[in-house]
């Protein structure tokens, strides 16, 4: 490896922190704690500058949004804003103990409340909880509160709804929250198959799990008639927000009628995804769902912001705390920055930005979905694999040119899928630049295709050896 | 201010590529009915001066831990943060990174993982580690559905001694396993591990136990693992306190399956709850590897013949299994999970330990000091690692405020959690002079 591990850099007896002596008497441990107390702890014997340097070096092994465009599709990886990280670190705002009573946090609480505000004006819900910790904690918390709505009901319904172009979490969460997962085929244009939406919803439907625009960046043009003919069998509809970015300012999902929804905060507003998390996953729903929402709940008293935990029909709780208080910060600091026509602009950058690159691009790959698509579109490498360089390899040989690759493999309904969204605080000249190096690389496979098979060639390691780590498992040193 | 750097003239260029006239024509396939006709009704984005005024004017109105002494755990703890921690995940390389998809071009992210996982289950003694859940509380949940899996089997026993929150939690995510849980009560600060014995049977298929527990006692460790050796197929899962661990010993010497926990004491801060991150370590079998939530980091060799690493065992996960998944974490706690890996480097074998040892020396002090005055009595002096339970005469409420008044938090009100007492937790944070001086205001109630 191009830096050792951490515990390479040991040496008997160094070490890195410093704390004050310890200022009470010392108690006899052996004598009071016995059979408690553990014998060794192999962990690392290194200086402060040993660590300093050690993850700096491992830094510079990475690469992220700051270090150039990274269009993963489905993840909204857009520039995260350095005014956030500094107001998120302000101790008055971030040195509290979830414990603390709510008069001493007035001023967070107002925060969140002026956020979840902003949620609901942006996506036409009516109530919101800020408990969930990622996309898919708000999706199983979504799920979680229709399955208690039914309860409540006392109906017993078994199957959720997931078209095939759904991302993993989408049937995964329903699973979790008890249910059967009903796949259906999208149309020929990459929308739900409104017959097959009618043959497979029943009594026994408790919801439909929908992203709008969909996993290939395109709108569902009967939006309204999938909510109804969902509603008609008195289910519910579910939207995941993860594409928001595409819509915010232009349409709402309420308006589309969803009951409930959850948003990325990680994706739509700004804040930083930290090599794959934190993120948070609010949750909207309508009136008639707030009941059920998770405890406590933050409202609004007549004098002053308060915790509300008397919610006898509540799903009760999916996070020890409140969730990820520190995103949230973030995500509000994003939205008072840029305002609402700031968050109509973004959309349409977004959409202009990846219609672009679509534009650029269509002729060289095969786009196998021709209709209109809004902040991402989904390629095929089909054409390039019948020369026996398959999609994974132009991500790899995309890594060679220093720019991350999209998603790949993503949408399952297309084959050899590349899925891209550069977001719109990436401008022309990046864009440009990305547009020549996949038009180039798709030279290279006509005229040395094995190079582009080979790739990565610059990276400080080159392809590993996947097969190899899942047959062998060496998952700690 | 918005963060677009395309010129007008640039987007114009752009459109005309497209081939339409106006970026209005590229949002002309969402029907009118549900076209928005006016403005979000979102205040209008200013400048960062006035966001940074507006934030400055909400810190105002909160109080935090700088201007007062706080006797605050109860699931999250005021440990010490070395600086270096938040300049080295400041290095964009790493926060503005996600997943680490492409391995080649993320080997910082996952190398630092492979660390972490090594850690972690060091500190657990358990055989492997995930790269993180998301919180304490949904990883003791994922645990708990993990270990009904393996064990195939539905009922449950919590013991009362647990976090309520995370009772809750897991609770909640039983409900859709259709779990059936039987929680034990116990009439003092531990369980009775008679009681645990008595009502284990054929249907049990998950013991859940903390350790330290809710309120900060150290359960019977040796007799429940006795316990466990008699009951082959039982899956117990400890809910530890990994900052203890510097000085306890690791869960897997009780005979632990799954070891799961909140990880923020290890160089998180508060934060008001989160974002924290849930560790998840297990034994190092196959059926236990195979039912694992979230992400994994292995190490492997690239074609070259180097090492590097790359995430493994995907099989298990959303985005290839769909409904057949462990779970359906996808983003997690990355970069709380590099503070950890960061804190844990810089205290070593050595302070890791003398964290858990001051904490234990300070918090027996102060426990010593409180028990000696007329009205307070420390309830479990016996077993208490650094954080007891003090019970009083006096109205809990009042002496909160009171003492709110002199700055000092007291604790944790139990009443929240359907029990009387105060919950005081002592970190190595706390001086001896911070102590005295809350004893002394006790005193003078
Ligand atoms: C469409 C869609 N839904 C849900 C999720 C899950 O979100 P998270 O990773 O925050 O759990 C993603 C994440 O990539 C997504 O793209």
């Amino acid at each position: 490896m191009e830096e050792k591990l951490i515990k390479d850099y040991s040496s008997p007896g160094r070490t890195a922190y410093s704390l004050p002596e310890l200022d009470v008497e010392k108690r006899d441990l052996n004598s009071e704690l016995g059979g408690y107390l553990r014998e060794d702890l192999d962990l690392p014997e290194v200086s402060e500058v040993d660590v300093v340097r050690h993850y700096t070096a491992l830094s510079e092994l990475n690469y992220g949004v700051d270090s150039g465009i990274y269009p993963l599709g489905s993840c909204t990886m857009k520039y995260n804003p350095k005014r956030n990280e500094k107001l998120a670190r302000i101790p008055g705002l971030s040195y509290l103990h979830p414990y603390q009573d709510e008069d001493q946090v007035q001023g967070s609480l107002e925060i969140l409340y002026d956020l979840k505000l902003d949620l609901a004006e942006i996506s036409e819900m009516d109530e919101i909880t800020l408990q969930p910790a990622s996309g898919a904690h708000g999706e199983f918390t979504s799920l979680m509160i229709v399955r208690r709505y039914f309860e409540a009901r006392d109906e017993n319904r078994k199957n959720v709804i997931v078209p095939d172009s759904a991302h993993g979490t989408n049937p995964a969460t329903a699973k979790m929250a008890g249910y059967n997962v009903i796949e259906i085929a999208s149309n020929q244009r990459g929308m739900v198959d409104l017959a097959a939406l009618k043959e497979a919803v029943d009594e026994n439907t408790a919801a439909l799990m929908l992203t709008n625009p969909n996993t290939l960046g395109i709108f569902e043009e009967d939006i309204l008639k999938i909510t109804e003919i969902v509603h008609e069998v008195g289910a519910l509809v579910y939207y995941d927000g993860a594409n928001m970015n595409a819509i915010m300012g232009y349409a709402k999902p309420g308006d589309m009628d969803f009951d409930l929804m959850h948003f990325n905060l990680h994706k739509t507003f700004s804040t930083p995804h930290g090599g794959g998390g934190p993120g948070s996953g609010p949750v909207g729903v309508k009136d008639f769902l707030a009941p059920y929402l998770p405890k406590p709940l933050l409202k609004k008293g007549k004098d002053k912001y308060y915790w509300d935990y008397e919610r006898e029909n509540s799903i009760t709780k999916v996070h020890s705390f409140y969730g990820n208080y520190g995103v949230m910060l973030r995500a509000w600091a994003y939205i008072k920055t840029v305002g609402g026509s700031g968050l109509k602009k973004t959309t349409e950058n977004a959409v202009l930005n990846a219609n672009y690159l679509k534009a650029r691009l269509r002729e060289e790959f095969e786009l196998p979905y021709a209709e209109e698509s809004l902040h991402e579109f989904v390629l095929s490498g089909s054409r390039q694999k019948e020369k026996g360089v398959s999609t994974l390899h132009i991500a790899k040989r995309l890594l060679d040119y220093d720019q991350y690759a999209p998603t790949i493999y993503f949408p399952l309904v297309v084959k050899e899928a590349i899925m891209i969204e550069p977001t719109e605080t990436e401008n022309i000249a990046t864009l440009n630049r990305f547009v020549e190096t996949l038009l180039k690389i798709s030279r290279e496979i006509k005229e040395d295709p094995e190079l582009v098979k080979n790739a990565p060639h610059n990276t400080s390691v080159r392809r590993l050896d996947e097969t190899q780590a899942a047959r062998n498992p060496d998952l700690r040193w | 201010m918005d963060y677009i750097s395309n010129t007008a003239a640039e987007q114009d260029e752009m459109l005309k590529e497209i081939g339409v006239k106006a970026v209005e024509e590229l949002f002309a396939m969402i029907p009118e009915e549900i076209s928005l006709d006016c403005e979000l009704d979102v205040e209008a984005g200013i400048s960062e001066m006035e966001l940074m005024d507006l934030a400055k004017e909400a810190a105002a109105k909160n109080k935090s831990l700088e201007e007062m002494t706080s006797f605050l755990g109860a699931g999250a703890y005021d440990h010490y943060v070395p600086s270096i921690i938040d300049h080295l995940i400041s290095r964009s390389e790493f926060y503005t990174a996600y997943t680490p998809y492409q391995a080649e071009l993320s080997q910082g992210t996952l190398e630092a993982m492979y660390e972490y996982q090594s850690m972690i289950a060091e500190l657990t003694g358990m055989g492997i580690a995930n790269a993180s859940m998301l919180d304490g509380g949904s990883a003791a949940a994922e645990a708990v559905t993990m270990a009904s899996r393996i064990s195939r089997k539905k009922k449950v026993i919590l013991t009362e001694t647990i976090h309520p929150a995370y009772k809750e939690v897991i609770k909640c995510y039983g409900k859709g396993h259709q779990l059936e849980f039987l929680e034990l009560k116990s009439n003092s600060e531990i369980m009775d591990p008679a009681v645990i014995k008595e009502n284990i049977d054929q249907e049990t298929g998950v013991l859940v136990v903390q350790y330290p527990n809710f309120f900060g006692s150290l359960e019977k460790m040796e007799e429940i693992a006795k316990i466990k050796k008699e009951h082959k197929k039982l899956i117990f899962v400890v809910i530890a306190n990994p900052v203890l661990l510097g000085l306890l010993k690791a869960p897997a010497e009780f005979g632990a399956d799954i070891v799961v926990g909140e990880g923020q004491g290890l160089g998180n801060g508060l934060n008001y709850g989160g974002p924290y991150l849930g560790f998840m370590a297990c034994k190092d079998e196959r059926i236990m590897l195979r039912q694992l939530p979230g992400r994994i980091v292995g190490k492997t060799t690239d074609v070259d013949g180097k090492e590097g690493f790359v995430l493994t065992m995907q099989t298990r996960e959303q985005h290839i299994r769909r409904e057949k998944a462990t779970s359906n974490i996808c983003t997690n706690e990355a970069l709380n999970a590099l503070m950890a890996t960061i804190y844990l480097a810089t205290m070593g074998k050595k302070g890791l330990a003398e964290v858990a040892e001051q904490s234990y020396h300070k918090a027996h002090y102060l426990a010593e000091k409180i028990d000696q005055l007329a009205d307070f009595e420390v309830s479990n002096k016996e077993n208490f690692f650094h954080e007891f339970l003090v019970k009083s005469s006096k109205d809990i409420k009042e002496i909160k405020a009171k003492l709110l008044e002199e700055d000092i938090i007291a604790g944790y009100d139990l009443d929240k959690a359907g029990k009387k007492g105060l919950l005081v937790c002592v970190t190595e944070k706390i001086s001896k002079a911070d102590m005295d001086n809350f004893v002394e205001k006790l005193e003078v109630l």
